[in-house]
């Protein structure tokens, strides 16, 4: 792994490790929030092709929490670092963790933050850091599909009913606060890319955009304009929602502890 | 079973020389290994039954989501978890495969939900159990999926060719079900004493009504006796418990843990285990309504059904005013 | 009640150059979203590279009624399968 060496000697190692946990900590509770759903949804081929998304995003949680806890280099394991930190340690979008609420705003979410992944995925298979490179490159036709499907049903729904279009629009405004976050440049981002390692988050702004615009103009949704915009999950300030999150997905790990399973 | 009881409306077997010439020649295609395919003629009887069997077995496959589904977001470990989903997944596909064999007799999917949620078509008892540890989610794996193959390996031969080809695809994706809850509870037995005793709990807790599974003694019933001259069942209801038995109890022995049942010992004249007899009382009241979680399953279904109504009305909105856009439009 | 979804047959062409074989069926609103569905649903084990639907109620088929006289006239004509003549064991493979 000569690369990944050089990778780490040019770039301070927790920026990295603070970087993978982001990406790792997006796909955990993104894949929480939907597996929720298994059991319940709309239709049944509805609830197979979500399951199919949790999937692939609890697939992409051990990558990279796993790539993270190699580079942290203390013996975590990616399941470790799932399950013993606490919500001020996790690094995931505050996106992510908003609930699901009715079907359209689980739609909605996905949407929004399928067309950020793929973006960021896609620029993430140039990366420096080669083992960064390779879970990109399988996490991003995972994204391109999830995108393509979320994006299908906003349109479908947006410009279905006159209660469709009413929930998806009521959707889109609830979740719109929650996006800026996505392209918020942290101190270590300057960093990361500079040594090539990630994208800066504003780099991948206009890209999102003009997805998220075309999209929904297709949907009759009218997007909303950028005012306010939450943010803190990158730094580990999170919303009252995540610690219930962390209760349930964490519960046997806390009540058994040095159990394995 | 994952259908209990189907009733088949006969209330006798027809011997070939009592049927008119169609019905006989159908029942001798029948008895010479034949498939019967959806269009063909077929006994109204034979169609009413096959449509209550599939579509009950369906429903189970969507309410049995439910149970395991509640341990998804509490599963140990990263790959625990993707296990579980996918596996629950598999349940919402095997319904949905089950589902499109029973709508080739001529009913609706939207018909089948309709009767489960009025509570006119029943499901298997089983699901109407609680899930109350993660070593549940193994005993159902180990157990309920245990007592599923059996049923279901033979209804690959069945005598009605969707319902057969559906259960060769089940059959096929279902072969990790067993295995994956087999393995929780070999971690859990290996593991700390508190472990061991959520897996002897568990056990303790799912027996009984893994037994009940394959319904009560039906060597008397009429519905059986049609059902078996139709080659839409293949063992009586004793024959498959027994065998079950026969499969589990050295199972067990290999994980240390004990059956709950006192009167559980081999019988080497019939080269089998003898074992004591569930209470049937309780089956008929979980069958009748009254389980730990029959409200809250059927609710969960009803509550999913209704909430999505607007969802797929609103796709059905949007693929018309699609097709519409792509007509052409008329000439002046 | 609104209306069900219409049905959509699935046939699928897998790893290894045969023919899209039938799978079976599905639900969907679409065309698009049946093929979507399609995917999700019959090739969660890597079982396809190339997805064909079609709408149930498109499909043509020959009546059962009919089975005797569209299928079993070939049965006679034996002679189209390679077991009708016999080769000498001289001749070799053939």
């Amino acid at each position: 792994m000569a690369s990944a060496t050089a990778t780490e000697a040019a770039v301070d190692r927790a920026a990295v490790f603070e970087f993978l946990l982001s990406m790792g900590d997006n796909a955990l509770i993104l894949g929480h929030r939907l597996s929720e759903w298994c059991g319940h949804a709309p239709a049944l081929e509805e609830d197979i092709a979500l399951a199919n998304t949790a999937l692939d995003l609890i697939g992409q949680t051990q990558l990279w929490l796993g790539l993270a806890g190699e580079i942290e280099g203390k013996g975590r394991s990616a399941d470790d670092l799932a399950h013993h930190r606490d919500a001020l340690e996790f690094r995931n979008l505050l996106l992510t963790e908003r609930p699901n609420g009715d079907y359209g705003k689980t739609v909605m979410r996905q949407f929004l933050f399928d067309a950020w992944h793929y973006l960021c995925l896609t620029a993430l298979r140039d990366s420096s850091e080669t083992r960064i490179a390779a879970i990109a490159e399988k996490a991003s036709k995972e994204a391109s599909y999830h995108l393509e499907r979320s994006r299908d049903l906003v349109i479908r729904l947006g410009d279905g009913t006159a209660e469709s279009h009413t929930r998806m629009q009521a959707a889109l405004d609830d979740l719109w606060p929650y996006t800026g976050e996505m392209f918020m440049n942290e101190a270590s981002d300057a960093e990361l890319a500079a040594a090539g390692v990630a994208p800066q988050p504003a780099s991948l702004k206009n890209g999102w955009d003009a997805l998220v615009a075309e999209a929904l103009a297709e949907a009759t949704l009218k997007k909303p304009v950028d005012g306010y915009m939450h943010k803190g999950g990158k730094r580990g300030v999170h919303t009252e929602h995540l610690g219930y999150v962390l209760a349930e997905l964490q519960f046997l790990q806390r009540a058994y502890p040095g159990a394995t399973w | 079973m994952y259908a209990q009881m189907v009733k088949t409306d006969a209330p006798r077997v027809k011997s070939l020389d009592e049927m008119d010439p169609q019905e006989r020649a159908f029942q001798e295609r029948i008895d010479a290994g034949q498939k019967i395919e959806p269009k063909e003629w077929m006994p109204e009887g034979y169609r009413k039954t096959l449509i209550r069997q599939i579509s009950q077995h369906a429903h189970s496959e969507i309410v049995g989501q439910l149970p395991e589904g509640n341990w998804i977001t509490r599963a140990p470990t990263l790959e625990r978890k993707a296990i579980l989903l996918a596996k629950v997944q598999d349940e919402a596909g095997h319904g949905l495969y089950l589902y499109c064999a029973a709508e080739t007799l001529g009913i609706s999917r939207d018909e089948m939900y309709e009767q489960l949620h009025s509570g006119k078509a029943k499901y298997s008892s089983i699901f109407n159990y609680p899930t109350l540890s993660w070593a549940d989610i193994g005993a159902i794996g180990w157990l309920v999926d245990g007592a599923a193959i059996m049923n279901q390996v033979p209804l690959q031969r069945c005598s009605y060719g969707p319902y057969s080809r559906a259960m060769i695809r089940i059959c096929k994706e279902e072969s990790f079900h067993q295995r994956q809850g087999f393995d929780i509870l070999m971690k859990m037995v290996k593991g700390t004493s508190a472990q061991k005793a959520l897996a002897q709990d568990a056990l303790n807790r799912w027996w009984w009504p893994s037994l009940m599974m394959f319904g009560p003694s039906d060597d008397a019933s009429v519905h059986s006796a049609q059902s078996m001259a139709w080659k839409i069942k293949q063992n009586s209801n004793d024959e498959l418990r027994q065998k079950f038995v026969d499969q589990t109890v050295p199972q067990a022995e290999y994980l240390g843990l004990t059956i709950p049942d006192a009167d559980l010992r081999w019988n080497e004249a019939k080269g089998g285990y003898d074992f004591g007899e569930p209470d049937w009382n309780e089956f008929f009241e979980v069958i009748a309504g009254n389980g730990p979680c029959n409200a809250e399953r059927l609710g969960a279904r009803r509550q999913a059904w209704e909430d999505g109504a607007w969802f797929r009305d609103a796709l059905t909105a949007h693929a018309e005013k699609a097709a519409r856009r792509a007509q052409p439009v008329a000439a002046e | 009640m609104s209306s069900e979804w219409p049905l959509w047959e699935v046939f699928i062409r897998g790893q290894h150059g045969l023919n899209h074989r039938h799978v079976g069926s599905l639900h969907a609103p679409d065309a698009e979203m049946a093929i979507n569905n399609a995917r999700d649903v019959y090739t969660r084990r890597n079982e396809g590279v190339s997805i064909w639907v079609v709408r149930s109620s498109d499909i043509v088929a020959s009546a059962p009624s009919e089975k005797g006289p569209l299928f079993e006239p070939s049965n006679s004509k034996v002679y189209r399968h390679p077991t009708f003549f016999d080769i000498p064991d001289e001749v070799g493979h053939m």
